[in-house]
């Protein structure tokens, strides 16, 4: 039946993949402390960064990769990844107009023009390629609201003592494996700070760019919203196709202090290997979020289309009382993808309260993972989580599987979990079709409102985007 | 209009139609009537292609074409619309997107331009109105949560906006009270044209008080075994369905 016309839709192509021609300054191939002190070099990093590298290098060093996670791949060789990747800078850069024509030719393939007259009006840009910041729009602008929006490598530099307080503070470089093996080398990422008070005036996004061949991305972003200021960040991501799988390890942390509100949306649609399964990206992100303040709250929002394998857990430290964590999360596993993703809700303080709201969706032989804690500490008087997990098949070599874990410290909390698992039905298909929809459209219409709740929490301009991806990430998904 | 000549359909392995002949003129209207399991409703879901349902033998003509070599989305365009007996839930899709795709998706096979979303709404409220359907549900997601009435006037809502040459109707009246079911034969009698035709799929009489046909066929066994006027249907609505069954059996 449409069986075949959902296999074909599933099989079209990742428009992303092509290759920029740039030339690198890189490491040498492999990871020992003299890495980490040559990357630490090339940046020209204070005394504290370096240690920080080297403790973390150490101490990962006494780690073992963990397995527990329901994803399956090849052992990965350490010392066969470049570490550092850089675009060969020609000279210091004065103004947008000075970055390399390629590079910017390659955002602009993206759709991401690096031209502030051409960008959506109210998005500012941090774009990262391979492991260096190239540019960031509206800085500007930021700076006369007080809001610090800059690279990674330029805050280091410009705001050591905020980079010194909160590196490390919500995710510790002890924390897992791919924590500290990025603390030991990332190179760049984001750096956001909302002072006190200030509502930020645009929309903040980085967009993660992987290009040069073998090596891996660690970048790292820290996002720290002072008393009653807020700010909505969202990242994209995408890579070249490439035969070899590439190591994408990065950490997020976000921190809110009294009233502050984060609301964090990701876009991941890294090159997910092709239909065979060959090649892709392995993505091992540690993302959490530390609700500090009262009355604070932090909001993830995540649609995982890329990626061979996906192992991230966006999470919430509940610490201030009367706090919030929210994660809404869609994740497609096409071909033979792998997604264990989920949450951590961890209630410290009295009255917090979560909400999890998770659709996974699987196809071709993908395997779709929901993996969830949500903790009630002692403390957690009053505390509140209401959970969704919900998982829909196209096809049936594909899997979806949940494992939610629930501790509750405290009596007075209430906890609420709804689950369900549903294959798109033929009936639905059909039903679309004797309206004049074509296959695809159907499939891309039930699919599309399967993940309504979801896509309703993004940023407006990146919600038509997630549609149209979740369309392209379907095309030949079903079989 | 539609001609269909010794068509057999089996659905999995399982012969259902086994030879039905019916020719439809625009601007009819053919009550298909019959028992339980006589194959009614496979006859409508293998006009409109439905998967599962194949062809063993005969065909069926649409306008001069060969329908059953048309995928569904093509019949759709080209007119054929079935008001399903079970219409489907498409959780988290409103009401008013999936109308404006299905419109415009036919729009678009004709070579007229898309209707954009403004005049589009104007344009399904007054036919929802048309129905006695409240606005609110265009906003609510097609079907679900729905009641078998409200479902059903769904079904003749889209009816009426996709104005197809040719309406399948599917036992319409099951599961509605009188009430509902005044409403949704308005509805369908509002859209009688002379150049529209329609068939329609029933098990008991009462729909057709109210949608009067101009032919009336008892199907059995997957055939059709007696044909007439709408005479006939008061007939079997008096006798039921046993006496044409013994004669033709006879």
């Amino acid at each position: 039946m449409a069986n075949q016309d959902l296999k074909e839709l599933a099989d079209r192509e990742y428009k992303y993949g092509f290759k920029s021609d740039i030339e690198t300054d890189q490491v040498p191939r492999g990871l020992s402390e003299d890495t980490v002190r040559m990357i630490s070099a090339k940046k020209n990093e204070p005394a504290f960064m370096l240690e920080f590298r080297l403790k973390a290098y150490k101490h990962w060093l006494t780690m073992t990769e963990p397995t527990w996670a329901h994803i399956h791949y090849p052992k990965i060789d350490y010392q066969n990844v470049i570490y550092y990747s850089a675009p060969k800078a020609k000279k210091k850069l004065n103004s947008m107009d000075e970055v390399d024509p390629e590079i910017r030719a390659t955002f602009d393939k993206l759709g991401i023009p690096l031209d502030e007259q051409k960008m959506l009006s109210n998005v500012a840009v941090d774009a990262v390629f391979d492991s260096v910041s190239v540019a960031t729009t509206f800085r500007k602008t930021l700076a006369e609201a007080g809001v610090i929006f800059c690279s990674f490598s330029d805050a280091v530099k410009e705001c050591p003592e905020l980079i010194e307080k909160y590196l490390g503070s919500v995710v510790p470089y002890t924390d897992n494996y791919f924590a500290a093996l990025n603390a030991a080398v990332f190179s760049d990422g984001s750096f956001c700070y909302i002072p006190k008070g200030v509502k930020c005036p645009m929309e903040l996004s980085t967009y993660f760019r992987i290009n040069a061949k073998d090596t891996g991305q660690f970048e790292r972003t820290l996002i720290v919203a002072e008393d009653g200021a807020s700010v909505s960040y969202l990242e994209g991501c995408t890579a070249p196709m490439r035969d070899e799988n590439q190591l994408h390890a990065a950490v997020v942390e976000l921190v809110a202090m009294d009233d502050a509100s984060i609301k964090y949306s990701t876009i991941q649609n890294w090159y997910p290997g092709d239909k065979n399964g060959k090649g892709g990206i392995y993505n091992f992100v540690t993302k959490r979020g530390k609700c500090a303040g009262k009355r604070s709250k932090i909001s993830w929002t995540q649609v995982e289309t890329g990626s061979a394998i996906t192992w991230k857990y966006p999470s919430c430290i509940l610490l201030g009382d009367e706090s919030v964590g929210e994660f809404y999360s869609v994740a497609l596993a096409n071909h033979y993808q792998q997604a264990d993703t989920g949450t951590k809700m961890i209630h410290i303080g009295k009255n917090t309260k979560s909400t999890i709201i998770s659709k996974g969706i699987s196809a071709g032989h993908g395997q779709n993972t929901y993996r969830g804690q949500v903790k009630i500490a002692k403390s957690a008087v009053g505390a509140r989580n209401f959970s969704q997990c919900d998982s829909l098949l196209l096809g049936s070599d594909c899997g979806a599987h949940t494992f939610p874990y629930i501790e509750v410290g405290n009596t007075t909390a209430t906890l609420e979990h709804e689950a369900s698992t549903s294959k798109i039905g033929e009936d639905q298909l059909f039903y679309l079709r004797q309206r004049g929809l074509s296959t695809e459209d159907a499939v891309g219409m039930i699919v599309n409102g399967f993940c309504k709740q979801v896509f309703a929490e993004l940023p407006l301009e990146f919600a038509v985007e997630a549609h149209k991806l979740m369309n392209i990430s379907l095309e030949g998904s079903v079989g | 209009m539609l001609k269909i000549t010794n068509l057999h359909a089996k659905v999995g392995e399982k012969a259902i139609l086994k030879g039905i002949n019916l020719q439809v003129k625009p601007g009819e209207v053919h009550a298909i009537m019959g028992p339980n399991g006589s194959g009614k409703s496979t006859l409508s879901y293998v006009l409109a292609g439905r998967p599962g349902y194949t062809v063993t033998d005969g065909k069926a003509e649409y306008n001069g074409q060969d329908l059953l070599a048309m995928d569904p989305e093509i019949r759709s365009r080209e007119g054929v619309f079935l008001a399903f007996q079970y219409p489907v839930e498409i959780p988290g899709v409103s009401n008013k997107y999936f109308l404006k795709a299905a419109y415009n998706a036919q729009r678009k096979h004709r070579g007229e331009p898309e209707m954009d979303a403004g005049a589009f709404l104007k344009f399904i409220k007054e036919k929802a109105k048309s129905v006695e359907m409240d606005p609110a549900m265009l906003n609510r997601s097609v079907n679900e949560g729905f009641s078998g009435g409200e479902k059903k006037r769904n079904e003749v809502l889209q009816l009426a906006v996709l104005e197809p040459k040719l309406a399948l109707l599917d036992e319409t009246d099951s599961g509605l009270d009188i009430d509902a079911l005044k409403v949704v034969a308005a509805g369908v009698n509002r859209m009688r044209d002379p150049k529209r035709a329609f068939v329609v799929v029933t098990h008991y009489q009462r729909l057709l008080d109210y949608i009067v046909p101009d032919y009336v066929h008892v199907l059995s066994g997957g055939r059709i075994i007696k044909s007439g006027g709408k005479e006939l249907a008061l007939e079997l609505e008096k006798k039921g369905y046993g006496w044409i069954e013994e004669k033709v059996a006879a």
